[in-house]
């Protein structure tokens, strides 16, 4: 073999490294460079931020200081108060009622749909998932007026004594419950949709065949097949719901604020941006373990891993 | 072995019930039973048939003739237009799938895929409520029996078609069902594996006495396999009778084409024991025959050399080999007979294989009388 072959196969090599390096940019480059500029930065700046002292206007100020994460903990000049626990509490209360609650009312729903002629079935699943196209503040704000102190609905529950008279259901925990379910149903309906479609009837064949029925039949042949659906729908539904901003500021109210609520006044009302900024981490990395928990508990389920996303 | 794998309860309840119904434990009766799924869909019509305690029956027919819908009738999947159904003397009607005293192999096997295969075996017995201890002796002593023992702790993904057909079994027979019912269990297992569960199948079924109902398209796995056989086309049950019988016996065209090939002619009958057909005329064993279908089966027909025919036999028709496929242990002929009709006829290969006929020799075809049968109209 000639030195000229030799050197001739080495720069073909080169050009086809170089040919490898460009397809790579070029498809995975837009990508990265918009999680990067959207994602990576922004999140960078706000735990910067963090440890930035308040400034008169809010603003993030020197020196730097761990002040903002000991108010997350609750240490503010006035001492410690339990204000931000209850806070949490209350939103992950709220966050997994709504995850219960969304399977509740998808059980039934999903289990309608896949029973129905599969022409029929695309438009009875457009029926739940069309309110979600729509803007959630308008959205929302039909519930104020659903739960306000003056609807058939107060009204009601006034009447049966659960309620005072002249006021409402909105506004109020309950009332941001109601919201975060309803907002966050399609989220539960869908990946449960698409599991239950798939179900192999056959099994739940077999397990009446082999004496189960009712709500065992259920749980023993029906529900393992769902449980990759519901997985998804839990993440779908809980995440998001736990840092909503628009449900607990308009149906909430003052008193029972969420973190997302929280963490939004800090910008906009108060402001602390260094408190609000580091609020913001801790909610990230709560959510991420949260995340993590919940990936390893579902795996001891025996749930798909292609549920997780 | 049959003994140990009855349930003291089983055996109180039958007590109980008194000498008569144990007589028909195992028994299944239909009654005129009817499945219409729409006006021009008839899946079952008027079907009448006794199924003996014990026995392992076959319900035959071509896939779209009802065998399955009556299947699962039978298994409380579907209810049954019209007609009864009783199993073991009881009226069936009332009575939910998950009550029934019977159990069923799944076509697909239907194991429930997030279970073990112990646990799937034991699946029966859970939801019964047996205890865990009497539970886990008759999952293992079951396990044992179908040799799937060893994989007990694995997942069904895990298993190969052959094992999985076991654990279906195994999750059937560990209940001790009255009847256990078969939806062609082996037509996804390769030839080989499927000759080998059949006869395993067969075993265990005479072993533990229990009544078998299996539905096949395959006729060779019906003739192997049964006591009986119920032959089905469009929803009717065309016969009914012992494997032979059906095989030797047809009732009608379709049966005994169903069954294997054969040599079937329109026939015109003459007095003194004789028919017309388009083979020429032909004696036959049977007085005075009406007039309808004739046939005989391949291998019933012998077949001689140039020369080498008994001489003063009846039924003995000359032609020429037009086409001869060898088949191992049997060769199909195709023969032209001298006016001008074909005949099928198998030759078993027991002499050497140089003395088998080749295409264009002339041979002799016997037609023993008592060969041939009368289908009727």
């Amino acid at each position: 073999m000639s030195a000229a072959t030799a050197s001739r196969r080495g720069s073909a090599a080169r050009a086809e490294r170089f040919g490898r390096a460009v397809r790579l940019w070029v498809t995975a480059g837009p990508g990265l460079a918009w999680i990067v500029a959207f994602l990576v930065l922004p999140s960078a700046i706000l735990l910067g931020i963090g440890f930035f002292t308040s400034g008169s206007y809010g603003g993030p100020e020197l020196p730097l200081t761990l002040q903002p994460l000991r108010e997350v903990a609750g240490y503010s000049i006035l001492g410690w108060s339990s204000g931000n626990i209850t806070v949490l509490a209350r939103s992950l209360i709220q966050a997994m009622s709504a995850g219960v609650l969304t399977v509740l009312f998808a059980y039934p729903v999903v289990f309608f749909i896949v029973t129905r002629p599969p022409a029929a079935r695309p438009l009875l699943l457009l029926f739940i998932v069309l309110p979600s196209w729509t803007n959630q503040v308008v959205r929302t704000y039909a519930w104020m007026e659903l739960l306000g102190p003056e609807s058939a609905l107060s009204h009601l529950v006034q009447s049966l004594g659960l309620l005072q008279p002249h006021l409402g259901l909105f506004p109020g925990v309950l009332a941001m419950q109601i919201g975060l379910t309803y907002n966050y149903l399609p989220y539960m309906v869908v990946p449960l949709y698409a599991a239950a479609e798939k179900l192999d009837w056959a099994l739940v064949e077999a397990g009446r065949d082999l004496y189960a029925s009712g709500p065992r039949l259920f749980w023993n042949t029906v529900f393992p097949q769902t449980l990759p659906g519901l997985l998804s729908g839990i993440i779908l539904v809980v995440i998001p719901a736990f840092g909503d901003y628009v449900v607990p500021t308009l149906l909430g109210g003052g008193k029972s604020m969420m973190i997302g609520s929280l963490i939004a006044s800090q910008f906009l009302e108060t402001p602390n941006w260094p408190y609000g900024a580091a609020l913001t981490i801790f909610m990230l990395v709560f959510t991420c373990a949260g995340l993590l928990a919940f990936r390893a508990l579902s795996k001891r389920l025996g749930g798909a891993e292609e549920s997780m996303m | 072995m049959a003994g140990p794998l009855v349930s003291a309860a089983m055996k109180a309840q039958h007590a109980a019930s008194g000498p008569e119904v144990a007589e028909r434990r195992g028994q299944i009766v239909l009654e005129d039973i009817s499945r219409v799924f729409a006006a021009d869909a008839i899946a079952v019509d008027r079907v009448n048939l006794v199924i003996h305690p014990g026995e392992f029956f076959t319900l035959l027919g071509p896939s779209g003739c009802g065998k399955t819908t009556l299947l699962r009738m039978i298994a409380g999947f579907e209810t049954p237009d019209s007609g009864r159904i009783l199993v073991s003397g009881r009226e069936m009607q009332a009575v939910p799938a998950h009550h029934r005293p019977v159990n069923t192999v799944f076509q697909s096997y239907a194991l429930f895929p997030h279970l073990s295969v112990a646990e799937n075996v034991g699946f029966g017995l859970r939801m019964r409520r047996i205890a865990r201890a009497e539970r886990r002796t008759r999952t293992r002593r079951i396990m044992e029996l179908l040799q799937i023992d060893a994989f007990a702790g694995r997942n069904p993904a895990q298993l190969s078609g052959g094992q999985r057909q076991r654990v279906a079994l195994a999750r059937a027979l560990v209940n001790e069902p009255e009847v256990v019912l078969l939806d062609e269990p082996l037509s996804a297992l390769d030839a080989k594996l499927r000759a080998e569960l059949q006869v395993e199948l067969m075993r265990m079924q005479k072993r533990l006495g229990m009544t078998f109902i299996f539905v096949t398209h395959d006729q060779h796995e019906a003739l192997v396999m049964s006591d009986r056989i119920g032959v089905m086309q469009r929803g009717r049950l065309l016969q009914v009778g012992p494997v032979l019988d059906v095989y030797e016996r047809p009732s009608s065209v379709f049966v005994a084409e169903f069954l294997g090939l054969s040599n079937i002619w329109p026939v015109t009958p003459l007095p003194g024991g004789l028919i017309e057909t388009p083979l020429g005329r032909l004696a036959i064993g049977a007085p005075d025959p009406a007039r309808g279908t004739a046939m005989i089966r391949p291998e019933k027909i012998w077949m001689y050399g140039e020369g080498g025919a008994p001489a003063g036999r009846a039924n003995l028709l000359g032609g020429i080999v037009r086409e001869a496929i060898y088949m191992g242990a049997s060769t199909q002929y195709r023969v032209e007979l001298e006016n001008g009709a074909p005949l099928l006829v198998y030759d078993t290969n027991n002499q050497a294989a140089e003395r088998s006929w080749r295409p264009g020799e002339a041979v002799t075809c016997e037609l023993k009388p008592e060969n041939i049968v009368l289908i009727g109209a």
